[in-house]
């Protein structure tokens, strides 16, 4: 797995920050104020993002710090308080009867997938292409070497794209956000 | 630590479901969407370890799409508020006819 750490000493950090995941995401659905939730929900991301280092990706972690708890979630903060929310009559949204027996019906039969998937097995053996990818050392690029090999190489099309993709968003959120009225003068 | 990941990584997609089915507020239900990407996103970088770093770029590919979309939903979310003054779900009922 990892030689740098001692093996007990990774498996307790892998446990303590997946519980403290677990719990964040449970303690973020459950809350009634947005902001709370939102909060919430940037501990689970800081936590995956340790997951993330510890499983040898660290560039991804960096990129979950910065762009989902940095840029993504403060984006929804702002948006929070730019609508004002977290008035006392509009706290209560969590559904009633019906909502909360589909949901728990949903859940079992996802739990359950899971017990399924706990079974399963996987190859112990690593194929010799991610082997290589986990010598980071060994690599000329360091450990981003092969993330820029992959995402410049074999998926240059995707990559093109997605300025395609971010593009037409930052032109849908301004047409969606522009007040009504505001239109054409400038 | 392959099948902890995994495992972790399916609980927490099971929570953002759970939320999306639970809740009314549109915003939150936003987040639970975020929180299922984030929870595929780590099965990806899990198995990434096994099969070579295109894991990873399909990590980046996902967080890029992400943004995408919390900009042009957030902005929809605005829009709707400024014509209802609500963002509960259950009171946005134009389409029930």
């Amino acid at each position: 797995m990892d030689n740098t750490f001692h093996p007990l000493f990774y498996s307790f950090h892998f446990y303590l920050f997946g519980l403290i995941a677990i719990a964040s995401a449970l303690l973020f659905v459950t809350r009634k104020s947005p902001v709370a939730a939102a909060l919430w929900l940037v501990n689970v991301m800081f936590c995956l993002a340790v997951l993330y280092l510890m499983l040898d990706a660290q560039f991804i972690g960096a990129i979950q710090v910065l762009v989902y708890a940095g840029a993504i979630m403060v984006v929804f903060l702002f948006v929070v308080m730019l609508l004002n929310l977290g008035h006392p009559s509009e706290l209560a949204d969590i559904r009633g009867q019906g909502g909360r027996l589909a949901a728990g019906a949903v859940g079992l039969a996802l739990l359950a997938e899971v017990g399924v998937l706990v079974r399963a097995r996987f190859p112990a053996q690593l194929t010799p292409k991610a082997a290589a990818a986990l010598e980071p050392a060994a690599q000329p690029g360091g450990v981003i070497g092969p993330i820029a090999d992959s995402l410049f190489r074999e998926h240059l099309l995707a990559f093109e794209l997605t300025s395609i993709l971010l593009l037409t968003a930052i032109a849908g959120a301004v047409v969606l956000g522009r007040k009504r009225g505001a239109t054409d003068a400038r | 630590m392959l099948a902890e990941s995994l495992l972790l990584s399916a609980v927490l997609f099971t929570i953002g479901v759970v939320g999306v089915l639970t809740r009314r507020n549109a915003i939150i239900l936003f987040m639970c969407v975020e929180l299922m990407l984030n929870a595929v996103n780590l099965s990806f970088v899990a198995l990434s370890k096994l099969y070579g770093a295109t894991g990873q770029v399909f990590v980046i590919m996902v967080m890029t799409v992400a943004a995408a979309e919390a900009a042009v939903g957030l902005a929809i979310i605005i829009s709707i508020f400024r014509h209802r003054q609500t963002v509960h779900l259950d009171d946005i009922t134009l389409l029930k006819g």
